[in-house]
């Protein structure tokens, strides 16, 4: 059905677009063991000009598909493995241990990589993110919320002066978050070394576009981080699900005509842009 | 040797679990005297490894480096600084799935690169420090860390732990035995005919145990006995296969019995109220819907959404396992229902999920009876385990309804429903027909079998009593059940099935016996069925409810390109047999044959049961008016009652907005504090069509008036869908039944009334679906929700779910309930009427009352079909139905949405009714609306004739002010309001 879904797209009546002419970088989401926003990720990536292709995970480690025969790989949301023993742990262990070199050259491209929720903890757990020294290390990661809760809620995202061009032209992003283990904890040292280095990519915020503590930042990260990434800015991710604003409708405040879906949209199309670089 | 790791939070950060631990001690069992607690997690791996393998598990593995520590066959903590008071460890029973420990035992075979023999079993420690004495530690295992059906535990103090901490423990299942037929000799006194029922947990009555006994009797059977070499008497897996398939939960034997009704002089045959009044009401309504695709005859009900695409829709029950085992009972609740979606035609994509609860109050305080737990524990672990399953398999739970009442005590009421959504064609073939053909292989698919949930389709049918089985206890594992859900979507798209269906109650027996019915027999190999342990006989495999499975029919030609998808997306498929057309259902364990049952006795043998119902009159009294002098107190004392107050708390800790189709979400307006009426998403987002699911729920009027009750409750389902924007032309309902035992009995001497309501309720439900215009797609019935020790029996209210499904046809013109702007008149449609009977205001005031609400069918439809004009034209700034709690609650919730007030005034509209009867009542059809600037000339004149009375306007002062003849009644600011309703 996912396929079905993916093949029969076509650009939605609830956004007003122009003809795309550009040409269509190629956009790898991955599915399977758990993962499950994969057909709302492809559709945003669809929306911004890419063409997305959902593969499952186990089409790339018995070689059905290559990363390398794409310019943008996304690993969305989901409860891989059902978050057992961690979230996100087991997927990056079974990434590791059959398509590591795979990964490990599409990073090193500088194609961009994204990581959504799970996917984002996939990435974190890999040490793909931050990936200080180079080396693909986990230093840090995404703990239980503060609140002891799975907890879906709005929120603002406010992008920081950083390496990560996604979110040029985009002054705050508005979409949910939608885990329980989201809390961004690092050591101290690390987190001054990402801040030093334009990692950290996106804060939560209020309306205001300050920061402040729970519900604000909703699951207790440090220093209300959302976002980071690497040091090429080329691997993002964050625990919030921009691909859930993208349209008119996902907005809670719909009704009153107060939506944002540009912003979240904008920050695709800078993905997409950095995978046409790549065509 | 088994080995153990342990792993736990760095001793210098804080340790979340430890700490919400600690709060529930605290706020929970009143020990206030425990000063800190911790976790630690503990995998026992039965395997021999070496040193460095298992430094190296715990280190790339099972911690997290960055905030864990993890120690190998040695306690992580405890031993060295001691000073806690008492260690509690917990870990499960044999048998009991372990998710975390399965998934380990995956994950450490893909770490060291070989496949481990043995199993990984997790538990946890928990250390707890302050002043404790054993008693307390006690009550902090049993109330609050385990349940002794499925778990063990052991507490030590520090002095005893000091030395070894706890024994590694690996709960392996020993096996004994397995592999054994008996025959059971029918050739019996009536006497000992019911004895074999009640010791095999048959369920199954002395007409039946009879028709049982004169099937093997027959001379046909005989024979065909002798030829196949079976003994004439029949043998346990036979007996327990015919059982499991006329059991109460398979066939709706109460709802298709003849009955004879009685009501003071009335009397009337009714044969089977499903055919009278369910079936005939969808029959009736269908000629003129062609957009029902499939109704009654699937694992659920399927309508045409949009040309090209179809939605298939059902609600289960799980009462009793959720009783059991408040977790385990409600994750396998939702995933079941979620398997009856994907397993509806050739299979329909979960697109979202319902709950709804009915518990008794969470702030109980009397006895608890025995095996029973108390409503608080029971209402958590019931919410975590929907959350769990709906929230780790990817589906937004968008709709439900909670409902708080003592008569819950004995068994909660836990209904999950599910949607789903399909191509209605792929690759020319209609994906809402199905059937097994001869020849195609019989696969299961996903989870293996075990002793779990045996016997939980008939125990579903007895009542809870102190000796109920450990066995109908069963752990759903949401991770296992999406792999296969991705697999069979993905099999179902590139053809590789004729049909497919869930392995829920009566496991395979129900399953392959079933999907045989298309083609005529099979042949069914249960020795090839992969199983978790060994040690099972032949009618346990086939009966085994283990969790997680689907039964599939493959072309033979397909058979390889199935297997090999499976073997690529992990998932475990098997080939057990053939389907084919030699009229019986043969199973074979070995060479042997264990089951030879011609399959028209098996379907179609059961004799139709006869009951009587009777209608004892009711006394019930209508207090005089109350002329309540404070009306604001009143109405912040009901937005604080647990039927009204905000479900915030449980509705953020559902996923409600996975897969981005979420339109209207559960909570709306400026801070999403509103509560929505209905659901609204988009499952296309290329389209701007959108489904609306709701639900009506009225249990306290089965009180008064069983066919109110029912008639209510539709009208509720039906206020909540068009306020929302539903479109009622295209809208259907699902009825969902959980009755106390309404078979007389002489241990049930009541059962003749109850069986009266239900009579009652379906002839509501009935003439309600016709006035509306609302087929029935699909439904289910619980009939025996009483709890029985000794003297105690607690009996559930006679309870009606309704949930409805249809489109909204431009998903943007959907309303929502929360004021949008100052100036804004508001108005009343609909008439109140002094119906107070029942309402959550009497209950308020420890009355029940007498003036239900009777709904006016006639009157209500005109002004549905009038307001959803008025929607789809875009007159209103919002639209909130009135119900628990009336008007003045409907009020406050709109003015708390759009945090904004409201000046309201009630002159003119009262009639004979005292100003607080008139807020509060509980008449049906109504609504609170506002309505845009500039449209109010034009929805005036919309509204003209159906009821519409003007109370006032949206105002910016953030206060719900109230007046009669110039005199404020109720004056309520926003903020207070919102205190009271957000107060748990």
């Amino acid at each position: 059905m996912v396929i079905a879904l993916a093949k029969s797209q076509k650009v939605s009546v609830w956004m007003k677009k122009g003809a795309d002419t550009q040409k269509k970088p190629k956009c790898l989401v991955l599915s399977g063991f758990g993962l499950n926003s994969e057909a709302e990720l492809a559709h945003a990536f669809f929306l911004a000009g890419a063409e997305p292709r959902i593969i499952h995970f186990s089409d790339i480690s018995s070689g059905k598909a290559r990363l390398s025969d794409y310019e943008i790989f996304a690993i969305p949301g989901g409860w891989s493995f059902g978050d057992d023993i961690a979230s996100g742990k087991v997927l990056a262990n079974k990434l590791k241990s059959t398509f590591r070199n795979q990964f490990e050259e599409f990073a090193l491209s500088g194609k961009p990589i994204i990581g959504i929720c799970n996917g984002f903890q996939v990435l974190v757990k890999l040490g793909a993110l931050p990936n200080l020294s180079s080396d693909f290390k986990q230093q840090a990661t995404l703990a239980g919320n503060a609140s002891g809760k799975f907890e879906d809620r709005w929120v603002y995202l406010k992008p920081q002066k950083s390496v990560c061009k996604y979110f040029e032209g985009v002054p705050f992003v508005l979409c949910p978050v939608r885990h329980g283990e989201g809390r961004f904890v690092a050591p101290s040292h690390a987190i001054s070394e990402m801040e030093k280095r334009g990692q950290v990519v996106l804060k939560y915020v209020d309306e205001k576009m300050e920061e402040g503590g729970y519900p604000i930042n909703p699951n207790g990260s440090a220093k209300s981080i959302a976002g980071i990434c690497d040091k090429t800015g080329k691997i993002f991710g964050l625990m919030p699900h921009p691909e859930c604003s993208v349209l008119r409708f996902h907005f809670p405040r719909w009704p009153e005509g107060i939506t944002y879906e540009k912003n979240s949209l904008r920050f695709f199309e800078n993905v997409v842009k950095a995978g046409r670089e790549h065509l | 040797m088994a080995c153990r790791i342990e792993v736990g939070m760095k001793k210098d950060l804080p340790d979340p679990a430890g700490e919400s631990l600690l709060k529930r001690i605290n706020s929970e069992l009143g020990i206030g005297k425990v000063k800190a607690a911790r976790v630690v997690d503990i995998y026992t791996i039965e395997e021999d490894l070496s040193q460095q393998e298992k430094e190296q598990i715990g280190q790339e593995l099972l911690s997290d480096p960055v905030i864990q520590d993890f120690s190998v066959d040695a306690p992580l903590m405890g031993a060295s600084e001691g000073g806690f008071s008492y260690a509690i460890h917990v870990g499960f029973k044999p048998g009991v799935k372990d998710n975390v420990g399965d998934t380990s035992k995956e994950a450490i075979g893909e770490l060291l690169g070989k496949k481990l023999s043995g199993g990984v079993y997790t538990s946890k420690c928990f250390l707890l420090w302050g002043e404790l004495d054993f008693q307390g530690a006690e009550r902090i295992a049993l109330e609050l860390l385990a349940n002794p059906l499925i778990h063990r535990f052991e507490i030590k103090t520090a002095q005893q732990f000091a030395s070894l901490g706890f024994a590694a423990f690996a709960p392996k299942v020993e096996a004994v035995g397995g592999g054994l037929v008996s025959e059971i000799d029918l050739n019996v006194s009536d006497k000992k005919l019911l004895e074999i029922s009640r010791r095999r947990l048959l369920s199954l009555s002395i007409e039946e145990m009879r028709r049982i006994r004169d099937y093997y009797a027959d001379p046909d059977t005989i024979a065909a006995r002798k030829q196949m070499g079976m003994p004439l008497a029949p043998t346990d897996v036979e007996l327990e296969a015919i059982a499991q398939t006329w059991s109460e939960h398979c066939k709706h034997k109460i709802f298709n019995a003849k009955i004879a009704y009685k009501d003071g002089k009335k009397k009337k045959a009714i044969n089977s109220l499903f055919k009278t009044y369910i079936k005939a009401a969808t029959e009736k309504l269908a000629r003129k819907k062609k957009w029902l695709v499939s109704v009654f005859k699937d694992n659920a009900g399927i309508f045409e959404f949009v040309p090209g695409w179809n939605v298939a829709m059902k609600v289960e029950t799980h009462n009793t396992p959720s009783a059991l085992d408040p977790y385990g009972g409600a994750l396998t609740g939702i995933l079941g229902v979620n398997r009856d979606v994907l397993g509806c035609g050739l299979g329909a994509k979960p697109i979202f999920n319902t709950d709804v609860f009915c518990f008794a109050p969470p702030d109980y305080q009397g006895k608890i009876p025995p095996r029973l737990f108390h409503p608080r524990r029971v209402m958590e672990g019931v919410r975590a385990g929907v959350a769990a399953g709906g929230n780790a398999s990817g589906i937004p739970t968008i709709n439900g309804a909670l409902f708080f009442d003592e008569s819950y005590l004995g068994k909660p009421l836990v209904y999950c429903g599910t949607g789903g959504l399909m191509p209605s064609e792929i690759a020319g073939r209609k994906t809402h027909e199905k059937g097994a053909m001869p020849k195609d292989r019989i696969f299961m698919a996903g989870g293996r079998i075990g002793k779990d949930g045996i016997h939980g389709a008939t125990f579903s049918s007895v009542e809870l009593h102190e000796g109920s089985p450990v066995s109908a206890v069963q752990l759903g594992d949401p991770y296992t059940q999406k792999k296969l859900a991705d697999f069979l979507l993905e099999a179902r798209d590139l053809g590789l099935f004729n049909a497919v269906t869930d392995n829920g109650a009566g496991g395979l027996s129900s399953s392959v016996g079933e999907m045989a019915q298309s083609c005529g027999g099979c042949i069914l190999h249960l020795d090839r069925a992969p199983l978790k342990y060994p040690g099972l006989d032949p009618w346990e495999i086939l009966l085994s409810e283990s969790q997680e499975r689907m039964t599939f029919a493959v072309p033979p030609s397909k058979a390889g390109e199935f297997v090999q998808l499976a073997r690529l997306r992990n998932v475990e498929v098997s080939d057990l047999g053939e389907f084919n057309s030699s009229g019986f259902m043969h199973v074979k364990y070995g060479a042997k044959t264990v089951a030879y049952l011609d399959m028209d006795f098996l379907h179609n043998g059961l004799p139709q049961m006869e009951l009587e119902a009777e209608a004892s009159p009711r006394k019930l009294s209508e207090p005089p008016p109350i002329l309540s002098s404070d009306p604001k107190e009143d109405l912040l004392s009901l937005l604080s009652r647990p039927n009204i107050r905000s479900k915030e708390w449980i509705i953020r800790q559902y996923d409600h907005e996975v897969q981005g189709t979420s339109a209207v979400k559960p909570l709306c307006g400026k801070n999403a504090e509103g509560p929505s009426d209905a659901a609204v998403i988009v499952p296309l987002p290329q389209r701007k069509e959108g489904l609306v699911v709701s639900n009506g729920l009225c249990p306290r009027l089965s009180m008064l008036d069983a066919y109110q009750m029912a008639a209510n409750a539709v009208d509720e389902a039906v206020r909540n869908f068009v306020a929302a924007g539903g479109s009622l032309e295209r809208a259907c309902a699902l009825d969902n039944f959980c009755w106390p035992d309404p078979v007389y009995s002489p241990d049930n001497p009541d059962g003749k009334h109850k069986l009266a309501l239900l009579v009652q309720a379906c002839q509501g439900l009935h003439d309600a679906c016709m006035a509306y215009g609302i087929p029935l797609i699909s439904g289910k019935d619980s009939m025996k929700n009483d709890y029985r020790h000794g003297k105690w029996k607690i009996s559930v209210l006679p309870t009606l779910l309704v949930s409805m499904v249809g489109r909204i046809d431009d998903a943007s013109k959907a309303a929502t309930t929360d004021f949008k702007s100052p100036g804004d008149l508001i108005y009343l449609l609909g008439l109140t009427k002094d119906e107070l009977g029942g309402s959550e205001y009497y209950a308020m005031k420890g009355i029940l009352g007498a003036n239900f609400p009777k709904v006016d069918f006639k009157r209500n439809a005109k002004l549905y079909r009038k307001l959803e004009a008025a929607i789809k034209r875009g007159m209103l700034a919002s639209c909130h139905d009135c119900s628990e709690g009336g008007l003045a609650v409907a009020l406050a919730e709109s003015c708390m949405g759009g945090m904004l007030g409201a000046q309201i005034s009630l002159d003119g509209a009262l009639g004979k009714m005292v100003p607080s009867h008139f807020l509060f009542s509980e008449s049906a059809g109504r609504f609170v609306v506002s309505v845009k600037k500039g449209k109010e000339k034009a929805f005036a004149r919309l509204m003209r004739k159906v009821g519409c009375f003007r109370l006032g306007r949206v105002s910016e002062i953030k206060q719900l002010h109230i007046t009669y003849k110039g005199k404020p009644i109720v004056s309520a600011g926003v903020g207070e309001m919102l205190e009271a309703w957000k107060k748990w």
